[in-house]
């Protein structure tokens, strides 16, 4: 194989695939690991790392990956990343990390995502420990939200001594990752592990407490002893258009019909959970939950139609889930937009009225503004919808503490270091910047984690 | 884990409930639910806060059995565990938050039907507390499913109705409230009313007409319970919202019933055929009760 040319990956069968919820990709053996490891020119100055938006060593891992040293390739991954099997399976690296690559220049980057995915797979297998903690300071520190920001969070903060308690609003810790994120795309077990991995760190961890509603932030603060919060709440809250028709039986957000099917996995017969997938489904929206919801509807056993109302190359979704979702036998319906959702007597959906769009002028966001082509409209035939518009922060935290700055947005407005209007409080991920991506939110955790050491440590030297 | 430390039986396929959930009962107030998983495999079902008791750390909830999941938490007894129990969720009910010498200016009405006497029941207690007297319609379809009538004694000035005459007055809640406004003199600020959906749309409508502002306290299908699926939208006032997190309540003269209703039978068919497929192993048949 020469060295522009990607060393190939196995994934299950398009066909096959699309009647399960198995993981596609299949990963790197062993030997295409090393295979493709020793493709990398360990660059003196590496532009992928800059990419990164957590600057890894990405030369110094992949190194280890080549040599055939797996252990020591997870552990430099683990300087930087608390969740590299995620991030390696969902970074859309295409704009990161391998974006820069040099070899992209000629040929095929290195395919880095699937190197970290597989260091981090190959030692979670053998159950290499990775990771060391600093003796119990038997400070208190409390993290809302189990997503990647507060896990990271945590982490980070057990690793430095502290005493942290996580308080997660659902039954499960992961966040998006267990309620959003598919198991043919993350599998649960993936993220249990780096959840078990935080409780060795001594993290204690209480699901079916939402703060705000069970306990306020001030009561942690005031009467159960926490120095400090992180707030890693997310961007739960789900958007409508605000169509006709949009409150008629069978349309659901992408959160509910995701969380349905993910978090209580209402796709496995024994479960108690209902989901009603029709035989024709559009899934409105074109980003990563866009393509998650029209994969789960398609494996559920309906035809999927992904209505977006730019071209596919503004799909705002990963390159490769869009490829993957091609593959599959979902459908685009590309530079269209739903008018109104019909429906029968009963209440329920039979058809989506949409209209065809051209691309205009760019818009302040650099993308072909579309606009309507007149008199285009036409009828789509799907008994279900599946809204997939994007979503923002959930007020509840704000609108239950006093003093928390919030922008017009209901973003948590938070500085560099996580640092909020209230003092002790401080946030990231997805609550402040709105929806984004795991390493963004891991990133936020991670220099939050920092912010509080230093917010506390300042404290005691009063 | 939440342990169940008391069952007792209230009528035919109703049943309350005391969990032990400290942190719940520490901040529940009246007008808000809590969200049950039973099991592993259990899905999320929103029950009203009947009762609390910040002492011993307590909350009460009634149930009736009704498909598949109430069933089987129906055979949950005292000394057994719920998976999950979450909440307090949903906004506290308005009054709470209002000026105590204006409200007790205010003479209020409560309607309850069926299993909606159980959340009425903490906000009637609350009015009580504070020494305010208030007027109690419950109805049920019949005697033996008339439920908590000795609490709700203690708590308000109770007239009775059954559909079918077995008890108190014959007929429909909707016929007490005319009664006691047309012919018994009574004057009314407010009306709460909390029941099936069916039920509520037809006290609204009863209301517009007896111009009494009237709050209901609603019941559609919920997932999480916090804001982030929207199963549980409503169109309020020609708005959409969020159930959970923007009710329960809300001015049932600005509520569309008949969307609400439609919207609740969203599952109802599927159910059937889960039921089915369960019957077929067990060997046995249920008859699902009405609500
Ligand atoms: C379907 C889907 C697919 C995606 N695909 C990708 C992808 O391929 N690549 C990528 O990089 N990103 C992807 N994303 C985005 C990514 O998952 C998020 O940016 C990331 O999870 C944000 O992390 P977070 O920790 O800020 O928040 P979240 O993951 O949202 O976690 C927040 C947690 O806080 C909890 N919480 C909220 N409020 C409270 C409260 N009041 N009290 C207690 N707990 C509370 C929530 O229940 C949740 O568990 C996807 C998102 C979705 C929905
Ligand atoms: C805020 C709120 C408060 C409530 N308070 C009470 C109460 O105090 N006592 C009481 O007995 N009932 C209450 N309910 C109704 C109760 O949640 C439903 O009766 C119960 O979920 C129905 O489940 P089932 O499977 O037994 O019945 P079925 O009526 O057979 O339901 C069929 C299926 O529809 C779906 N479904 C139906 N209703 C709901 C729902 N509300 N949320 C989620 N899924 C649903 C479920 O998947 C269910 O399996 C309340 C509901 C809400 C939203
Ligand atoms: S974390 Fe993401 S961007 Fe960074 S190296 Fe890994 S895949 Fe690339
Ligand atoms: S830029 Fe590409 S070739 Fe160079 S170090 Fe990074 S991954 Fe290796
Ligand atoms: S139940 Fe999910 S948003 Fe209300």
């Amino acid at each position: 194989m020469d060295r522009f040319t990607r060393v190939p990956i196995s994934e299950q069968d398009p066909k096959i695939r699309a009647t399960n919820f198995k993981e596609v990709c299949l990963g790197y053996t062993e030997e295409e690991a090393m295979a493709e490891a020793k493709r990398c020119l360990q660059c003196k100055k590496p532009q992928c790392r800059g990419n990164c938006p957590v600057s890894i060593n990405i030369p110094g891992f992949i190194k280890e990956i080549a040599e055939g040293n797996f252990v020591k390739a997870a552990q430099v991954l683990a300087e930087y990343t608390a969740l590299p099997a995620v991030c390696g399976r969902v970074c859309p690296q295409e704009l990161q990390c391998e974006k820069t690559c040099i070899l992209g220049k000629k040929g095929d980057p290195i395919a880095i995502g699937k190197l970290e995915r597989f260091a981090a797979d190959w030692a979670r297998e053998h159950g290499v420990e990775v990771g060391t903690t600093k003796e119990r300071n038997g400070i208190k520190v409390a993290v809302v939200g189990a997503g990647p920001a507060g896990i990271t969070c945590a982490g980070d903060l057990a690793k430095e001594g502290y005493d942290v308690t996580v308080f997660e609003a659902l039954h499960e810790p992961g966040g998006v990752l267990v309620y959003g994120i598919p198991e043919f795309r993350l599998p649960d077990a993936v993220v249990q592990h780096e959840v078990e991995n935080l409780k060795k760190l001594g993290v204690k961890i209480e699901t079916d407490v939402i703060i705000g509603r069970t306990i306020t932030i001030d009561e942690l603060l005031e009467e159960e002893g926490f120095e400090a919060v992180f707030l890693g709440s997310g961007a739960g809250l789900p958007k409508f258009m605000g169509i006709p028709g949009e409150n008629l039986n069978g349309v659901f957000s992408a959160n509910e019909f995701l969380t349905r099917n993910n978090l209580m996995k209402a796709f496995k017969e024994e479960y108690d959970t209902p989901i009603k997938v029709g035989e024709k489904v559009a899934v409105v929206g074109g980003g990563n939950v866009a393509m998650d919801a029209a994969r789960t509807a398609l494996r559920l056993g309906a035809e999927v139609y992904i209505v977006y109302r730019r071209s596919e190359e503004e799909l705002p979704a990963r390159k490769e889930e869009v490829h993957h979702a091609k593959e599959e036998g979902v459908r685009l319906e590309l530079l269209t937009n739903p008018v109104e959702i019909i429906g029968d007597e009963k209440g329920w959906v039979t058809g989506m009225k949409c209209i065809r769009m051209e691309l205009g002028e760019p818009d302040e966001s650099g993308r072909r503004r579309p606009k309507p082509v007149p008199d285009s409209e036409f009828l789509l035939q799907v008994d279900t919808v599946i809204m997939s518009l994007g979503t923002s922060p959930n007020p509840l935290l704000s609108s239950t503490t006093e003093g928390l700055e919030v922008d017009k947005w209901k973003c948590i407005v938070a500085d560099e270091k996580g640092q909020t209007s209230k003092e002790g409080v401080f946030a990231g991920g997805d609550a402040v910047t709105g929806a984004a991506t795991v390493i963004l939110a891991m990133e936020a955790g991670k220099k939050a984690a920092k912010g509080i050491y230093e917010y506390i440590q300042s404290k005691k030297q009063k | 884990m939440y342990k169940i430390v008391e069952r007792r039986d209230l009528a035919p396929n109703i049943f309350l409930m005391k969990v032990l959930a400290p942190r719940v009962a520490k901040s529940a107030q009246p007008g808000q639910f809590i969200i049950i998983r039973m099991d592993e495999k259990g899905e999320r079902i929103p029950l009203t806060i009947c009762d609390y008791n910040r002492e011993e750390g307590t909350v009460s909830i009634v149930v009736q059995a009704l498909g598949a999941s109430t069933q089987k938490m129906a055979n949950y007894q005292a000394g057994d565990y719920f998976e999950d129990f979450v909440g307090p969720l949903g906004v506290p009910s308005d009054f709470i938050k209002e000026d105590l010498t204006e409200l007790k200016k205010k003479k209020i009405v409560f309607i309850a039907g069926g299993v909606g006497v159980a959340p009425v029941y903490p906000q009637a207690k609350w009015m009580h507390d504070q020494g305010i007297d208030v007027d109690i319609i419950i109805g049920a379809r019949t005697k033996e499913l008339l439920i908590l009538e000795e609490q709700m004694s203690q708590v308000g000035n109770l007239y009775l109705a059954t559909d079918d005459g077995t008890y108190g007055y014959h007929g429909r809640v909707t016929d007490v409230l005319r009664d006691l406004v047309e012919n018994q003199g009574k004057k009314y600020d407010r009306a709460i009313a909390i029941g099936p959906m069916i039920m509520m749309k037809f006290v609204c409508i009863l209301t517009k007409e007896l111009k009494i502002p009237t709050i209901v306290s609603l019941n559609p299908i919920m997932v999480d319970g916090t804001g982030m699926c929207g199963a549980c939208r409503v169109t309020v006032g020609g708005k959409t919202k969020f159930a959970c997190v923007d009710g329960p309540e809300f001015d049932g003269h600005l509520v569309d019933f008949d969307e609400a209703i439609q919207r609740q039978a969203q599952y109802k068919k599927e159910e059937h055929q889960h039921e089915h497929q369960h019957h077929h192993h067990q060997g046995k048949c249920h008859i699902r009760g009405e609500y």
